[in-house]
Parts: structure tokens; C-alpha cells; sequence
């Protein structure tokens, strides 16, 4: 298990790495990675498990022309060709689907098997309601029951957390809503550029997310040519963090197939 | 010293707060009868010029998708404003250029009304309240950046005067920019800016525009102007900051009667204590310093909305955030507040609010124009210097 330090395109990359086997690259959500979060162990017994914190989460460096997820896309690109990885596995979760796909639609011959936990990204529903419901607009209690399953066993408990990790909670916020405002959550030209994204794909959803519903990571997963969807009980947004154990063995058993 | 009266043009006719979540942002507009809606505006428009007729120039600034402001495209009211007064100065405090897609059109905007109004213009730029945020659908991150480069573009818009020039910045892209009309002000009206940090305040110093506050009290205001007067000095500007760069904004409320004064002022807190806002509007991510936002989470409170909670015209007098009461009272607390954050030259006014009725507005206003302005003017002559001599050379 180790944390290093990456310079891709004058930002320092924090990337977390541990595990044996196949290199699987993990692209966190919104609410950032931290090498506590239960799914980790699980994975990394089978996998050699590789964690950037995302360009302003973390400890990682936020550059001022960096402001999309695309830009997150480009650099998880050289970041690729930096460990000499040719073909890999990915997991993106929420945003980290999203650059996923973005990475997919540049480069998808970097990508062997993809899965997407809960993405947003694309617009698939009409103008005049929001795909992805406006988490910044509503109050952290009616956010949390959106995001989770069981909200009052996710709640964090600030008073326990030091001011390092309040500092990347409130830093990784800000830089969500730097990368997701306008348009919200999404990319409009990414729907006409998935159907490049010819690799086998799995769509996982927990069912009781209230920010991703059913219909639109069904109708995300149909533009991919080749995916399936699959959804785990018991969970919402986040099913790495509230079933991990249920999410290592539907994500692993995917990319051992 | 100069006063100016500042009127949010706001719509008090709202149904008991503890009915709606908040008043900004999300209140919906069936609430708002266009009927009195336009008489507020005949209203506020009056007291506007009986300001402008008792010799106090005239203040309006803009927020959006709110009752406490209807006033969403200040520029028109502006426009407005600058047919129907006639000598009056004109602030708009003020454009939201962090908000504005377009900084070129806020030129165009404010050079139109300054060759309206015949030269009266003084062109303010703010931030914005977070509250604002929502409304324009404008990323709260990197605002400050954005806020700077429009304002830097749009000095060069309105002093550039020999065809096209190209604009191609980090946030705002302008192949021809090419204004007309220019300004009718000499190389353009008087900016003014509001920040609540020193460190904003530094940045307006070193430009030598002015700087105003608002509702900051004691310690805060003088926390600001002590940034200004610092990034005026840094930037080679001398040593002397004239009182006229420098602006503080309070509730003023003024009557001959002391009783009369503190009805008065209990209504003018109205713009404090109807500003319910969830935490989700009044601190959307990015707005304010991620190690001010680690504060809040560990339990620090806004002082303002600490102050809200338990708001009384005492409270409000004693944070320096009111001045009210009879002529003699009112010059007392100004001159104490002025003292202890080293003096400024320009005095905004909020002395209309909520339900302070027309009659009371103006007995407000005429008892300032007439009992107070003159004797401020004699006490804090323009030509003063601004800041703390003593200290300075002690130091």
C-alpha cells in the first residue's frame, strides 16, 4: 500500500496504490477517495488497485485552467501511459463514470473491460426537468437522503474527522461544482460519442440512488454498444460504500468473466 | 462627505415567513401582485428624487428572484432614473460581473446611462451575494477571478476610443469591442467596488477605486479599510488616501422625535431580520475560503446571522451597523464608528426597508438631508485624509 506523488501537465497527482494482480484504475465519485473506504480491501485481493484523487480532491493539485472533466480525461490518459498500462480495467463511480466515459470516447482501445457505478454525464431526459436532482440546492440532510440508502449510517461525524480531512471534504465540494455546474452533471457531446465505446460495459446502480434513477442509467447504458446494467440492494449513490462486499463481487466477477 | 439614499425597492407584502423556506431564490412570484408592485416602483422612484431635492444623491443596486430587491436589471431602473432626477449623482452598486456573461454589454450599459444622466454616473461593481449564485446559473467557484478580469475589461472598454480591440482572457473571449457611446465622463465615471476581506479591499486600493462596505460595524469595516489603505500605499499611490475612496453603508434612520427614531429604526431591521435564507443559498461551495467553510463545519457562525437571531435597534447601534435616533445622536455614533475605522467620505444610506411606510421614509430622509448631512460635511471636509496619522507615525 503506498501514496505517491504524480506530475502530469504541471499538476501534482495524488495516487493511491495497493493490491496484487491486473491493474485496475478506480475513478472516485464526488465525495473524493480516502484509503479507509470499506471497498478497497475487497478489490485490492484480487486486483493491483490504482486510486488518483481527482485534480482538486485529495491532495491534489487543482491548476487554474483545469475546470472540466474532459481536462480530467486528458490527463487520466498520460497517467495511463505513465504506469505503462496499455489496456485496463476501469471502475469509474458518479463524476468518476463520467470521466471514465470521456477517457473511453478518446482512447477506448486503453480501456479492456468498463464499469460505471452510478455515472452521470450525458442528458438523455427532456429540457425542462434536471436529469441529475441539484444536490447544491437542497439542504445537506435532503442531499444525503438522495445520495444514500441509509443516510444516518453514512452521515460523517465531523466532530471525529481532523482538519486535513474536513479540508479535503470542503475542497473536493467546491471542485465538484467547479467541474458540474454548467451544464449540470453533464457533457452534451458525450452521448454522440459513446457508440465508439465498443468494449464490454457493466452500468451498476444501487437501488435506492436518488440521483441517478433507473430510466437514465438505463438509457446511458444503451448508448454503449456492447453493456449491461446491474443493481445492488441495499444501497444508493454510493453502493462501494454502503455494500462493498456485494459491489467488489459484482464489479470483479464482470471483469474475470 | 457625501450621503446618498439607497432603496432596495423591496416587496414586503409576503405571507408569514415560518410559510416558506426561504425569501430569496426559491419563493415563488404568485406572491407578487404586479398592481402593487407598480406602486411600490411610483413610490420608491418619489423618494428617490426627494432625496435627490434635499440635496443626498442617489444609491440602487440589484439581486435577483427575491422579495427583498425587486430590482433584477438595476441598469433600467438606472436609465429611469436618469431622466427623471436631474443633479443628482447616480450609483449602481452594483453590476455583478462575476454573474454578467458579457462584461462589453455592462460598458455599453453603464456609458449609455452616463451620457443619460449627462455625466452623473458612478459605476459600482460587485460580487454578488451568494444568493445570487443560483439565479444567474453561475459557477460560485472562481468568481473573485472572474469578477477582476471583467472589470479590468470593461475600464479598457469605455477608455479605448480607436476602433477595435480583441479581448481573449481566461474567462471572457471579444474578437471586436468597440463601444459606442463612450462615456460622457473624462476617461470614465467614477468605479466603485464592494468587498467584505481586506485582501479585496487591497486589490480596489491598489486600483484607487472606491471601496465600500456594508453592515460590517466596527472591527470588520476598519479590517477593511485598513486593506485598502494598504494596497493604495503598495501600489505607489502616496500616502494619503483621500476620505472620498472610501464608503460605509448602515441603516440610518433619523427623526427629531426619539420616540419617532426608534420606530423607525425597528422597521429598518426589517432587512436584516427578513432575510431568511437556507444554508444551501447563503453558502453555496466555492463562495467563501475552503478554511472558512472548515469553521463553519466546526460551529463558527456568520456574525450577521448570529446578529439576525437576535436583532434589536440597541444591538444594532452598538455593532455599528445602525445609526439612529435625534440629529445629535445619530452624529454622535457616526463620528464614533468614523473614528474607530479611520474615516470615509461617503456615507450610503439605507433608510428605506420592508414596511417603513412613504411618510416615514421621508421624515427619515429630510431629518438626515437637513440635521445631520450639513454638520457631517462641516466635521469630515472632503479634502480629509483617511487612516490613522498618529498611529502611523508612532509606528
Amino acid at each position: 500500500m503506498k501514496t505517491t506523488t504524480i506530475r502530469i501537465a504541471g499538476l501534482d497527482l495524488e495516487l493511491f496504490e495497493t493490491g496484487q494482480g491486473p491493474a485496475l484504475l478506480f475513478l472516485h465519485g464526488g465525495q473524493g477517495f480516502n484509503s479507509a473506504q470499506p471497498f478497497v480491501a475487497p478489490l485490492a485481493g484480487q486486483r493491483r488497485l490504482l486510486v488518483p484523487s481527482h485534480p482538486g480532491f485529495g491532495k491534489s493539485s487543482l491548476p487554474d485552467w483545469l475546470d472540466s472533466v474532459d481536462d480530467i480525461a486528458h490527463l487520466y490518459l498520460e497517467l495511463l501511459d505513465r504506469l505503462d498500462l496499455a489496456a485496463v480495467d476501469v471502475v469509474g463511480c458518479s463524476i468518476g463514470g463520467w470521466i471514465a466515459a470521456e477517457m473511453a470516447t478518446k482512447a477506448p482501445e486503453r480501456i479492456r473491460r468498463l464499469v460505471m457505478v452510478g455515472p452521470v454525464g450525458v442528458k438523455v431526459g427532456s429540457p425542462d426537468k434536471l436529469d441529475i436532482p441539484d444536490i447544491f440546492a437542497m439542504s445537506q440532510d435532503d442531499a444525503a437522503a438522495v445520495l444514500f440508502h441509509d443516510p444516518a449510517r453514512m452521515k460523517p461525524d465531523i466532530a471525529q474527522m481532523s482538519d486535513d480531512e474536513l479540508t479535503a471534504t470542503v475542497r473536493g465540494r467546491e471542485t465538484l461544482a467547479l467541474l458540474t455546474w454548467e451544464p449540470w452533471m453533464h457533457n452534451p457531446k458525450l452521448k454522440h460519442r459513446l457508440h465508439r465505446v465498443a468494449m464490454p460495459a457493466l452500468f451498476v446502480r444501487g437501488e435506492s440512488d436518488g440521483l441517478v434513477s433507473a430510466p437514465y442509467m438505463q438509457a446511458y447504458a444503451r448508448l454503449l454498444p456492447k453493456s449491461r446494467t446491474a443493481t445492488i440492494a441495499a444501497a444508493g449513490h454510493a453502493p462501494q460504500l454502503e455494500q462493498p462486499q456485494a459491489f467488489a463481487s459484482t464489479v470483479l466477477a464482470f471483469l474475470e468473466e | 462627505m457625501r450621503a446618498w439614499h439607497f432603496s432596495e425597492t423591496a416587496y414586503p407584502y409576503l405571507p408569514p415567513a415560518d410559510t416558506y423556506p426561504s425569501i430569496r431564490v426559491s419563493l415563488p412570484s404568485r406572491i407578487y401582485d404586479p398592481m402593487k408592485g407598480a406602486a411600490l416602483y411610483d413610490r420608491y422612484i418619489d423618494e428617490w428624487l426627494i432625496a435627490e431635492d434635499e440635496g443626498v444623491e442617489i444609491m440602487l443596486n440589484e439581486h435577483h428572484q427575491t422579495a427583498t430587491c425587486v430590482d433584477p436589471a438595476a441598469p433600467l431602473m438606472l436609465a429611469a432614473l436618469a431622466r427623471l432626477s436631474k443633479k443628482a449623482r447616480l450609483l449602481i452598486l452594483g453590476n455583478p460581473v462575476a454573474n454578467r456573461r458579457q462584461p462589453v454589454r455592462v460598458a455599453e450599459e453603464m456609458a449609455m446611462i452616463d451620457v443619460l444622466s449627462h455625466g452623473r454616473l458612478e459605476a459600482g461593481f460587485v460580487r454578488g451575494v451568494p444568493y445570487e449564485i443560483l439565479p444567474a446559473n453561475s459557477n460560485p467557484v472562481r468568481m473573485n477571478e472572474r469578477h477582476w478580469e471583467a472589470l479590468d475589461l470593461i475600464v479598457k472598454t469605455w477608455t479605448h476610443h480607436d476602433g477595435p480591440f480583441s479581448h481573449e482572457g481566461r474567462f471572457f473571449h471579444h474578437r471586436s469591442i468597440n463601444i459606442w457611446p463612450r462615456c460622457y465622463q473624462q476617461p470614465h465615471p467614477p468605479v466603485w467596488v464592494s468587498t467584505t476581506s481586506p485582501g479585496g479591499a487591497a486589490e480596489v486600493g491598489a486600483r484607487g477605486f472606491v471601496q465600500a462596505t456594508f453592515l460590517t460595524g466596527f472591527d470588520a469595516t476598519r479590517k477593511v479599510f485598513d486593506g485598502y489603505r494598504r494596497g493604495w500605499q503598495e501600489a505607489g499611490r502616496g500616502r494619503d488616501v483621500p476620505i472620498d475612496r472610501l464608503a460605509y453603508a448602515a441603516l440610518i434612520y433619523v427623526s427629531d422625535s426619539e420616540e419617532r427614531a426608534k420606530l423607525g429604526a425597528e422597521k429598518l431591521l426589517w432587512y436584516v431580520t427578513a432575510n431568511k435564507v437556507p444554508p444551501h443559498f447563503a453558502n453555496p461551495p466555492g463562495y467563501i475560503p475552503v478554511a472558512a467553510n472548515v469553521q463553519l463545519l466546526r460551529g463558527a457562525e456568520h456574525p450577521l446571522s448570529a446578529f439576525g437571531k437576535r436583532a434589536s435597534v440597541e444591538s444594532a447601534i452598538k455593532a455599528g451597523i445602525m445609526f439612529a435616533g435625534t440629529p445629535d445622536q445619530v452624529i454622535k455614533q457616526i463620528a464614533k464608528h468614523y473614528d474607530h475605522v479611520g474615516g470615509y467620505g461617503q456615507l450610503l444610506i439605507m433608510g428605506q426597508a420592508g414596511f417603513l411606510e412613504h411618510d416615514d421614509s421621508v421624515h427619515g430622509i429630510r431629518m438626515f438631508a437637513r440635521e445631520v448631512y450639513p454638520r457631517l460635511k462641516q466635521l469630515y471636509p472632503d479634502a480629509t485624509i483617511s487612516g490613522f496619522p498618529a498611529a502611523a507615525a508612532a509606528g
